[in-house]
Formats: C-alpha cells, structure tokens, sequence
C-alpha cells in the first residue's frame, strides 16, 4: 500500500453513557485506500461501521484521531466526498432531474440553468433512467429511486464514493443489476469507493478489499482481505473461479464465529497494522508487515457453504 | 371509477334531501298556529303580527330567502353607520381577518424557522408559548383597546394575537423534524445555512406549516365575529349583534349562513394551497 489516498489515523467514537460513563464504540481505528480502490466493509450490526463511513463522510466528527484525503485531513462534509444513503434520501418535491440538478447546481455555483440541466441529463442518462426526468420520487420503485442517488452522487464527480448499504432494501434483482451498474461506473470512472454490506457475495463480487469488522462495542478492524479474484470479474462465473469459495468461507467464518472471539483470541492484535489476508495456495500468503500471521485457505475447498 | 363517481351521485341526492327535510320541519314548525286575540284595532297596531296574526316570531324558511334575496340583490348599499350592506359587512370583517393574520404570517413564520433550527431558543421560549397560547383571544381585548386606543385595530390585533400560535407551533414542529438525511443530503453537497433553509427546510415543512395556518384561519373567522360584537361599528359581527338589537331574527339567521359560508371558503383557499405544498413520498 504506497499510495494511500484515504488514510483513517487512530481514530475512536465514543458517546457520553447514562451515569458519566462513556461507551466506546471504537477507537485507535487505522484504515487506508488506495486511488480507484473499491473497499467492503463487512461486520455486525453495532460495530461501528455506519460511524466509520459517517466521520469519512464529514457528517459525524470522531472523538480522536483524524482522517486524510488526498494529503489533507478533512473537516466536515465535501463535495469531493458522495454519500449515496441507505434510503436513498431523494428530495421527494423535486423530480429526479431536480434531485441530480440539485447537487450539480450546489456544487458549481455560477452555471446556468442550462448547463446545469445538461450535465444531470448525462448523469441520468448514466444510470439508465432517460426518459424519467420529470418523474418524482413516489413514482419510481425502490432500484430506480437508488439509480437516482448514485446519478446523484455521481454528478458532482467526487474523489469518492461512500455507500452505506446502499442496496440493502432492494430485491435480489434489482440489487444484481445495480451492482453491475455500479461496478462498471466505478471502473469507468475509476472511482474510489467505501461500501458497508452486510451481503458477503456483494463484497466479493465489487470489491478489492474487503475489510472485517468484529462486533462492538470496542470493535476493532480485524483483518483486511484482499480479494483474489479477477479485476474484470463476472457475475455469472464469479463462483467458478479457484479461490471463490475459500474466500467465501473465510469472511463468512469470520462473521458467524471469529467476529465474537478475535479479541480474546488475538492479544497482540496491533491496529495500525492489520493483518492483510492473501487467500490463496499455501505459501502464497503474505500477513502484515510487522509479524507473519498465517492466514492461509486451501483454494481447494468443497463448493458447499454455510 | 364508476363506483366512486356513483357514490359522489348518492351522497350528493342524500344531501339534498336531508336539506329538504330540514327546510321542510322548518317550515312546518314556524306555521301560522297560535290562536289569534281578539283586540281593538288600535291595540293591535301596537302589537306584533305574532298577536294579531297568530304567526310565529322565528322566521320560516321562506321569509329568510325572501330577505335574502333582498341583501344579494342590493349587497353594498350605505345608508349610513347602522344600515350597511351585508356585503360591506363581509368586507369589513374579512379585511381586519386578512390584515391580523397577514400580520401574524408573518411573524409567526420567521420566528418558527427560528425556534426550530434552533434547540436552545426552543426551550427558552417553549414556557412562554404554553403560557400565552391557551389566552382567549378576547381576553387581550380590554388591554388592546386601552394600549392602542382604537376599536378597529384592537379587533386586528385580537386576530393577529388568536391566529400567530397555531402558525408557530406548526412551524417549529415542522422544521424540527424535517428528515436528518434531508439535511444531511444538503450538508454532504455543502449548502449553506440561508440555501439550505429554502432549499430543504422549507419545502420538507411547508405542509406542515400550511396545516398550522389552515388552523389559524378557522380560528380567526370564529373570533373576528365575536371581537365586531364587543367594539362595534362595522363587520358582519356588529350585523350580527345589531340585527339582534332590532329584533330582526331573519337577518341573524342570514348572517349566521353567510358567516359559515365565508368561513368555509377561507378554509377551501388554504386546503388548495395545502395541496399545492404537499409532496407525496
């Protein structure tokens, strides 16, 4: 990791609790992206990742540490950093080329109405949704309302893209189609992406990276996985590459049993280096830089799975 | 479609017969049945026809048409300060409604904004919102009168001081509670506090705030008549307590419909602007 674009130093969160005691949901967090990298973030509910994602954002401040952006520790919230919300957040009075123009208009200032229109338009058109400029929100389903946040987000051509579950209340249909859609503007665009899922085949088929999270509160990151697959992955034969499974399987062990146990399970856990996980044939495997954790999977394993 | 339509056509036939009904007992009630006295002519001049005629002192319903069709024919005649048309009257009081509650837009409009986005005037004022606003609005009169000093402003005054709380209330509720993730949709795109107020706030709370002040309009309407009844001189309040004093129950009767009538319409007006302001989700 030479480049690091996105850098999350030492940062915690903690909330003042009933009686003068504070709850921590995290703290001493480090994390870092590379340009164009896509990001997963995968833990339980109520380990932090929504506030991760919102102190990235510039919507929430963390109660230490600070994040770097492109070489500058950022300060609340940027037009350089998209938010595409879990509920999509459209502005139900406007149409959905009021909703795009919206954000465009906010962030040049002295373009005319025109021009303004004009570059929504590409953006609509982007996401597949020509023909639907002038209808509002409550006339759209849930996967085009969605469209709509990523035109959005998408518009004002930010640095990155943070996604909080983005998908989540979408059907099984809808939410393939938009991943496709998705995974094609950020390789066209090379965005920088940061996603929290709770879907590990989501993760797995857009991401790079995929970082694990265990349950809070005091969650830590655990690990960061890289994904083996191909960059110019497909849906359709995502699950016949070699490593798939073996991928698979750990984030999903990670999650149903070593999420609960890493802490007691690894004292010497060290968050400024956390363990990166190849998964791959054994030898091939690289730990962290400081201490050689041996994080191995059998590329060989059975196709079923938990 | 058919059956709503269909449904529309009954409601309205059952409408029209409960009206005919009523009408009807109405007329039954207020017949000519009292037993007429027998008096000497010069007596009789003295009393009324309810004596000499044996007719009934509550007007039937084809007295209050006839004299109805009377004001609509003539609605702004000025026979001087007790003889007004109804329509003047109207006008009258539909001037102080509009100027006291005009006057109460706005203040009650900016100064919710206020309160709402902010938590520390909220509480500050919350005690004494709760403490003015269950004051009848009659109540200010006397002080009103004594302050300003002139009848026709005090009654603007009870209106703007009757129609601002509803206004208010409705507006801090809805400007507190527009969605986070609107506002947060305008703060990750950097907008600022003034765009953000019109771009945001305002069109997530208009229809709350237009709730409050369909309320507010109501309640004007409802004082203006007892506020012209207590300083006089004009408006269809004043008509209303006149006419009493001339013993004309018709013409109250006439000024109670047409009250309800311009009440209603005020009401229609801001339900349309309601409609206009309300986004479905």
């Amino acid at each position: 990791m030479t480049d690091k674009f996105i850098s999350i130093e030492a940062i915690a969160k903690r909330y003042p609790g009933a009686g003068g005691a504070t709850t921590t949901v995290f703290e001493n967090l480090w994390l870092s992206m590379a340009r164009g990298e896509f990001c997963c973030v995968i833990g339980h509910s109520g380990c932090g990742k929504t506030t991760v994602l919102n102190i990235l954002a510039g919507l929430d401040a963390p109660s230490e540490g600070a994040v770097i952006v492109d070489g500058q520790a950022i300060s609340g919230t940027s037009l350089d950093r998209a938010v595409i919300f879990q509920s999509h957040a459209l502005l139900p009075w406007r149409t959905v080329l009021g909703n795009v123009a919206y954000a465009v208009s906010s962030k040049w200032r002295n373009w005319d109405r025109v021009k303004v229109r004009a570059h929504a338009q590409t953006f609509i058109d982007l996401v597949g949704l020509t023909g639907s400029e002038h209808k509002h929100p409550s006339e759209l389903s849930g996967g085009m309302k969605q469209r709509v946040g990523i035109a959005r987000a998408l518009s004002i051509t930010p640095k990155m893209m943070l996604m909080d579950e983005p998908f989540s209340a979408l059907d099984a249909l809808t939410r393939g189609t938009l991943q496709d859609e998705v995974r094609r503007i950020c390789l066209e665009t090379g965005q920088t992406a940061f996603m929290i899922t709770h879907d590990v085949d989501e993760a797995i088929y857009l991401a790079d990276k995929i970082f694990l999270m265990t349950n809070g509160p005091g969650a830590v990151l655990a690990e960061v996985v890289e994904n083996p697959l191909p960059r110019d992955r497909g849906r359709t034969d995502l699950h016949r590459h070699p490593l798939y499974y073996a991928l698979r399987n750990h984030i999903i062990d990670f999650l149903v049993t070593r999420s609960k146990t890493f802490a007691a399970e690894t004292p010497g856990h060290d968050p400024r280096n956390v363990p990166l996980v190849h998964i791959g044939k054994p030898g091939l495997s690289i730990a962290s830089n400081e201490e050689q954790r041996q994080t191995w999977i059998s590329g060989t394993s059975p196709g079923l799975t938990a | 479609m058919m059956t709503t339509s269909s449904l529309r056509l009954r409601a309205g036939l059952v409408s029209i017969a409960l009206l005919a009904a009523f009408l009807g007992i109405w007329h039954l009630a207020t017949r000519s049945t009292a037993p007429v006295a027998t008096m000497s002519p010069e007596y009789a001049k003295l009393m009324g026809l309810t004596a000499t005629q044996g007719k009934s002192a509550m007007p039937g319903p084809l007295d209050v048409g006839a004299k109805l069709w009377q004001h609509l024919k003539r609605p702004f005649y000025d026979n001087g300060p007790n003889d007004k048309g109804l329509g003047i009257q109207l006008a009258y009081s539909i001037a102080r409604v509009g100027t006291g509650y005009l006057l109460a837009v706005l203040v009650a409009i900016p100064l919710g904004f206020l309160i709402g986005m902010s938590p520390l005037l909220s509480k500050a004022l919350d005690p004494f919102i709760q403490v003015l606003k269950p004051i009848s609005p009659l109540a200010w009169m006397p002080l009103a009168l004594y302050t300003i000093k002139d009848s026709s402003i005090s009654a603007i005054f009870v209106i703007f001081i009757c129609s601002i709380w509803p206004m208010l209330l409705n507006t801090v509720f809805g400007v507190a509670s527009v969605r986070k993730e609107w506002v947060n949709v305008a703060r990750t795109l950097e907008v600022g506090t003034v765009r953000r107020a019109f771009t945001v706030i305002l069109p997530a709370a208009a229809p709350t705030i237009l709730t409050g002040m369909r309320i507010s309009i109501g309640i004007a309407w409802l004082v203006i008549v007892a506020a012209e009844m207590l300083v006089g001189g004009t408006g269809v309040g004043y008509f209303v307590w006149n006419e009493w004093n001339n013993l004309s129950i018709t013409n109250v009767i006439i000024a109670i419909l047409l009250i309800g009538i311009v009440g209603m319409l005020l009401d229609q007006i801001l339900a349309r602007f309601t409609r206009m302001v309300t986004f479905p989700e």
